[in-house]
């Protein structure tokens, strides 16, 4: 907007403006493109350690019977698995594209508020440690799934109050990164960026920002009201003292509900962004995507009890709740719909970040048509808390979220270090993944189907077969991913060697500001904003 | 105002990290407090002291920043953007525990006392419980307790509030006016009532607890209502605090007409607490 035009003024001292040396740099840095980094790079780490706790639960299952842990510890390696993935891996992860990416796709010269920035990278990392310790604790780690339900998550041992204050870090840690992602776009845009020219990754991002600052709070809130039931001697979660138990989790899913759409939405905008890229054509229907998304957000509020259909609602609430999830399938139909027609007679090329844009295409829809039988209620009481519904939620995080956070890695990632990946290990990579993740998740339907219960770390014998083919599936995803680190790690010491030109993909700068700047990108950008911004995306 | 240009980018902050580690170990050490640790305590006040040296010493930094005029129009808009928004954070905190309070009135209560499709709980269960509010629920959590009236110390704490809040915008009215008397005058009269507010609270709280059996565990009712009022009266403490330090930078003569974000700040979170209040009168008190 027209207040933060920047002149640049050359009495301006800007001697002190590199980074700070050392491991200092990391520390104190207020530079949006360092803590981005900060944050890609915590969420590999975190990605590889939940991974193992999937592997763990993997190994557990390959076969009937108690083979390597005892149940208490396989529980709580669900349960931690999930904590991880989502509050450690996925949603850093995005925070991170959203760092790096957001003010150099709005020709900003920062973010908004570049020390609460800092502050929101380092409780973080501080929410994550606090919740990892809970692991070596007596009594063990948090073993009553990710979702907390009282009055089972009441017993847990020493781990207890730890996971609660995780659970606040972590609350305040995504509420400043929320506020000071929405402060950046709102107010820090180059005057030509108005809001409807902006590109949709930037679009998804205000919307989780909104998202993000009123769940939030509504999980501490809940988790606040555990600590006090466990410790203080209230009732809210306890019906002796006229409370309700189910109460816990209409809360936790007013927050949980909005939560899984707080990792989709920036995954759409990603897939939005690198999609018309690769197809050589502008974003088919650029207004309806933005509209769908804020669709998607705001009915993204008002479904949550489509989690507890067996719980005991009146009947109301059930019909309630079963049409109000099934209408969330149009605006994410108008999107897949969007994403199938950018690419309809464009002269597509396959690279890596358009494979992995692809394959989320076609396996998120997957995720999401199992999303939409179980919002039929009757049919939800065979689903419900079966296999089924772990393979329904991994399609839409594993190869939607992960996939697309992984294209986003080889898309950006010559912007970034200035190098080119490997492109033949980066197609292994993906082909792998693929393969691998279908046959990891697809049999859990199956199992699902036939009955077999998620959270048990041994089961009846007719299930035997299918969770062989998913482990198998699981050891070949894990080890895939191994690839992407290596890449990473290469392309940031040199890849190809290839020197990559600004624009890096062919007419990529028709496409978004980002691809103006050089590569790699220096360390500020756009002190100045641009004048003339890429339209070709709308 | 500033008579720079540019969008203010601060570079290396020390203070995030300090105050991240303070935040950390005394949460830390309140879990290990709960767990009966004797290394609790410690930690407790050490990472207090840490977080207390990361407010002084980050918002000293942001007022001498502010003074100089290091701010232009643009950082003002963030920050209001970022207090703005952080409010909401705020409504939705509360938002929780009032939405528990209409659930348990209008939901879990009634169930529990037979009502709709639940009567089966009832019957089988509590066949002896009727469904009241106030209540500690069938089990007769925390014993017999007398619940708090509206209007005693509660109506007064109202009038109060509402005082404060009309002394807040004279306030700002003076500050806009250059009427530096009438910043100070109406400052201290908004900090002052909000410091009586609390007091009067606690001695509403130690009536409850010594002469209405009324505490923390007496069921829903007394879950509740400490969990709402209690909170709400920490938010009036920590805007009470806020105001001091704004008054205090108003008596060094901080605050121009057009550059006044801190004090902007620290009144839409009174106006946001006082708003709390009235919700809490009415839900909490009155009905």
């Amino acid at each position: 907007m027209s207040a933060v035009v920047a002149e640049h003024d050359d009495h301006h001292d800007d001697h002190d403006h590199g980074p700070a040396k050392g491991i200092l740099r990391w520390i104190i840095t207020t530079n949006h493109k360092d803590i981005g980094t900060l944050y890609l790079l915590f969420a590999l780490a975190m990605f590889f350690v939940g991974g193992s706790m999937a592997m763990i639960i993997r190994a557990e299952l390959f076969e009937p019977g108690m083979q390597f842990v005892d149940p208490q510890f396989f529980n709580s390696m669900t349960t931690m698995h999930a904590l991880v993935m989502v509050f450690g891996a996925v949603m850093p992860a995005f925070v991170g594209l959203a760092n790096w990416m957001i003010p150099m796709m709005i020709g900003a010269p920062d973010m908004a508020l570049p020390r609460m920035n800092n502050m929101s990278f380092w409780l973080l990392v501080a929410g994550v440690l606090m919740l990892a310790s809970t692991l070596f604790m007596e009594g063990g780690a948090p073993a009553g799934g990710w979702t907390l339900y009282p009055p089972l998550v009441l017993q847990t041992g020493k781990a207890f109050p730890f996971a609660v204050f995780s659970v606040h870090l972590l609350g305040i840690s995504s509420i400043m990164g929320a506020i000071n992602i929405i402060a950046t776009i709102l107010n820090m845009r180059a005057p030509a960026m108005t809001l409807m020219k902006m590109p949709l990754f930037v679009w998804t991002w205000l919307i989780t920002g909104f998202l993000l600052i009123a769940i939030m709070p509504v999980f501490a809130g809940a988790v606040t009201m555990l600590l006090t039931d466990k410790f203080f001697h209230t009732s809210f979660f306890d019906a002796a003292g006229g409370g309700d138990p189910v109460l816990y989790q209409h809360i936790f899913w007013f927050f949980g509900h909005p939560e899984v759409y707080v990792m989709i939405l920036p995954t759409f905008g990603v897939a939005s962004t690198i999609i018309p890229v690769f197809a050589r054509k502008p974003l088919f229907g650029y207004s309806s995507m933005v509209y769908a998304t804020a669709s998607i957000a705001f009915l993204s509020f008002i479904v949550w009890a489509h989690h507890m259909f067996t719980v005991g609602m009146p009947l109301a609430g059930e019909l309630y709740f079963m049409y109000a999830t099934m209408l969330i399938a149009i605006p994410t139909g108008v999107k897949v719909f969007n994403w199938t027609a950018t690419m309809w007679k464009g002269s597509m090329t396959f690279e890596t970040p358009m494979l992995f844009s692809i394959a989320f295409v076609v396996l998120f829809t997957l995720g999401g048509f199992t999303g939409l039988m179980m919002s039929i209620a009757p049919v939800d009481f065979q689903y419900h808390d079966t296999y089924f519904i772990v393979a329904h939620f991994h399609y839409t995080l594993v190869p939607a979220s992960v996939f697309i956070l992984m294209a986003a890695g080889y898309y950006w990632l010559p912007k970034w270090t200035g190098h080119m990946y490997n492109e033949k290990i980066g197609q292994l990579h993906f082909w792998l993944s693929t393969v691998s993740v279908n046959i990891l998740f697809f049999p859990q339907h199956f199992l699902g189907l036939a009955g077999m219960p998620r959270r048990i770390p041994d089961y009846a014998i007719q299930f035997a077969d299918w969770n062989m083919i998913s482990s198998i599936g699981g050891f070949i995803f894990g080890a895939s991913q191994l690839l992407f680190l290596y890449i990473v790690i290469d392309t940031i010491r040199g890849g190809t060697g290839e020197k990559v030109t600004d624009e890096v993909w062919e007419d990529a700068h028709k496409h978004g500001l980002e691809w103006t700047l050089p590569s790699p990108v220096p360390y500020h950008t756009f002190t100045t904003p641009p004048a003339v911004i890429p339209t070709e995306h709308i | 105002m500033s008579t720079n240009d540019a969008y203010y980018i601060p570079h290396k902050a020390t203070w995030p990290i300090v105050g991240t580690s303070g935040l950390m170990i005394m949460l830390a050490g309140v879990a290990n407090f709960l767990n009966g640790s004797p290394i609790g305590t410690t930690m407790i006040y050490v990472g207090l002291l840490m977080f207390i040296v990361m407010l002084g010493g980050w918002f000293a930094l942001q007022s001498v920043e502010s003074e100089t005029g290091m701010y232009n129009h643009g950082v003002g808009i963030s920050y209001r953007m970022g207090m703005m928004w952080f409010i909401f954070s705020e409504i939705m905190f509360f938002a929780v525990f009032f939405g528990t309070l209409w659930y348990t009135r209008n939901l879990s209560v009634p169930w529990l006392g037979g009502e709709g499709a639940k009567a089966a709980t009832q019957q089988i269960l509590w066949p002896a419980f009727e469904a009241t509010w106030p209540t500690n629920g069938p089990g007769k959590v925390g014993g017999e307790f007398e619940p708090m009236g509206a209007w005693g110390l509660p109506f007064l704490n109202t009038l109060i509030l509402l005082t404060s809040g009309v002394t807040c915008t004279w306030a700002h009215h003076g500050l806009l006016a250059k009427k530096r008397d009438q910043l100070i005058k109406g400052l201290l009269a908004t900090v002052g009532l909000g410091f009586l507010f609390v007091a009067f609270q606690a001695i509403e709280y130690h009536e409850a607890y010594t002469e209405m059996g009324l505490t923390l565990g007496s069921g829903i009712y007394g879950s509740t209502f400490f969990m709402l009022t209690g909170f709400h009266g920490f938010h009036v403490c920590v805007g009470a605090i806020i105001l001091s330090v704004v008054l205090f930078r108003s008596w060094k003569g901080h605050f121009q007409p057009e550059n006044h974000f801190a004090f902007e700040a620290a009144a839409w979170y009174w106006h946001f607490v006082d708003v709390v209040w009235l919700g809490l009168f009415i839900f909490v008190y009155l009905m």
